[in-house]
């Protein structure tokens, strides 16, 4: 097993600065946008940006919620059993607003399918954008592209993108893991 | 937290009797997410939207029939009912080629009520499709027995550790054996309360406190789960008359109110008001029966859920 480190230390605290900047360049103060950051690794990508925008922003109101996308997924059936949900909180209306969803890794396409899917049930919004901290080029399984890139990796199917946070793992870091 | 797919130990749910502990818990967390679904503006997911579920009921059901027919519209599955008055049973039909011709035209899953007890275990012995028992007899009601296990967690945090009283007809109860049962495993105490002859010889067995006395038996318990005098079971008088029945084991305001605690009501239902509960126990603030039938729902679209996502 390989292992290689792609992003770690100052690195990984401008990358989050710059995507903050490169948002707050297209959704001003917040006041018709919000934050939705996709379950299970998603939500810590999604908390750590909402915490630095307002950081940058002290008079902002940042909303951000999470969103599980298990019901909406589409191989449902069709892996050895039910994939355990986990929870949405979504305080707010997204009728009508900005939404940027966010992920950790974006790969094939197929969680960001469900999760528009699933954002669906709470109204519908004005625009939906898509953040992600790796995008792992030409994988997609169908036609999605993020809006705001961490990093953009060459990777094959039998390799491994792990992204750690220093609330769950201790360090924050981006890995790839080759066999 | 990363993605983790968990199974059932079983492949259908005939009873209570075959899950273990942690079935019920993931049953539980399940139905949590579902009941988040239910309190948003639009509360169907697309997960079951290629499988189809048979209803058939054997036997009469209001809420029970429209519970699950609910949650598996909500889980956007397919579904047919069928109702055996109507149907071709009436002409001699046998239960499985009843069902055979039901699975011909493609069913996944079915969900059965029936008068008789085991009617669910032999089905899942002669057809292919996933069972869940909608009540066979006097012998289980899984469903019933989660979702009031479910309410319980809801109104106290946990089960463990609680005090549950069922009284009335255990005898004739489906719900009582899979309350029993389900509480037990989840690590509550159970009594049964009622006459001598609506109380099951063996039941000791089960290892349940036994009291024949109505007052006794609130002043010990957390939790109080009237059951209604099931007389379409009833083939001798058990009791000599209903009026005498309410008497003893009626739960009204002024019992209640004469305990040293606050306890929590609840019923199964159908509600026979003025027999085993009166009206102002049934709507009071201690009543939970409402919120039982609302969490109806989403531990059958648990169920539902866990069931079809076993890989075929």
């Amino acid at each position: 097993m390989q292992t290689s480190e792609l992003l770690y230390g100052q690195k990984f605290q401008i990358t989050i600065q710059r995507l903050c900047h490169q948002l707050i360049e297209n959704h001003n103060d917040f006041s018709n946008s919000v934050i939705l950051g996709i379950q299970p690794r998603g939500i810590f990508l999604s908390k750590r940006i909402a915490e630095e925008l307002r950081k940058i922003l002290a008079e902002a109101t940042i909303l951000n919620g999470n969103l599980d996308i298990t019901f909406f997924r589409d191989d449902f059936r069709r892996r050895e059993g039910p994939l355990v949900p986990n929870s949405t909180q979504i305080d707010f209306i997204i009728e009508g607003k900005k939404v940027i969803l966010m992920d950790d890794v974006l790969w094939t396409g197929r969680t960001i399918r469900s999760a528009m899917d699933a954002m669906l049930a709470f109204g519908r919004p004005e625009k939906v954008e898509l953040l992600v901290l790796v995008d792992r080029r030409y994988s997609r399984h169908v036609p999605i592209e993020p809006n705001y890139i961490g990093i953009q990796v060459d990777s094959i199917d039998s390799q491994k993108v792990i992204v750690s946070w220093k609330e769950t793992d201790q360090e924050d870091k981006v890995i790839l893991l080759s066999e | 937290m990363a993605e983790q797919s968990q199974t059932l130990s079983s492949k259908h749910l005939l009873g209570i009797k075959d899950l273990n502990t942690r079935d019920i818990e993931l049953i539980f967390e399940t139905a949590d997410t579902f009941k988040d679904v239910l309190n948003r503006p639009i509360k169907k997911v697309p997960s079951l939207r290629d499988v189809t579920i048979a209803n058939i009921f054997f036997e009469n059901s209001t809420r029970t029939r429209l519970s699950f027919e609910l949650a598996q519209k909500r889980l956007s599955a397919d579904t047919v009912n069928f109702a055996a008055s109507s149907s071709s049973v009436s002409k001699g039909e046998t239960l499985v080629d009843t069902v055979n011709n039901i699975l011909a035209m493609k069913v996944d899953m079915v969900v059965m009520r029936h008068p008789y007890a085991g009617a669910g275990v032999f089905l899942s012995k002669h057809i292919d499709a996933h069972i869940v028992n909608a009540g066979d007899g006097a012998h289980e009601h899984p469903t019933q027995a989660l979702l009031d296990a479910f309410s319980i967690r809801e109104k106290y945090g946990d089960v463990a550790g609680k005090k549950v009283a069922i009284i009335g007809d255990i005898l004739h109860s489906r719900v009582a054996l899979s309350n029993i049962l389900c509480l037990q495993k989840l690590g509550a105490e159970v009594m049964v309360c009622g006459p001598t002859t609506l109380i099951p010889k063996y039941i000791h067995t089960l290892g349940v406190k036994i009291e024949h006395d109505l007052l006794k038996a609130l002043n010990w318990c957390d939790v109080a789960n009237m059951l209604r005098i099931q007389l379409e079971r009833q083939d001798i008088k058990y009791f000599p008359s209903l009026r005498e029945y309410s008497m003893l084991y009626g739960l009204n305001k002024k019992i209640l109110d004469s305990l040293d605690k606050e306890i929590t009501v609840m019923h199964p239902g159908p509600i026979n008001r003025g027999v085993e509960i009166t009206s102002d126990v049934a709507d009071s603030k201690q009543s939970i029966i409402l919120d039982q039938v609302e969490n109806g729902v989403a531990i059958r679209m648990a169920v539902l859920y866990l069931l079809a996502g076993q890989s075929s």
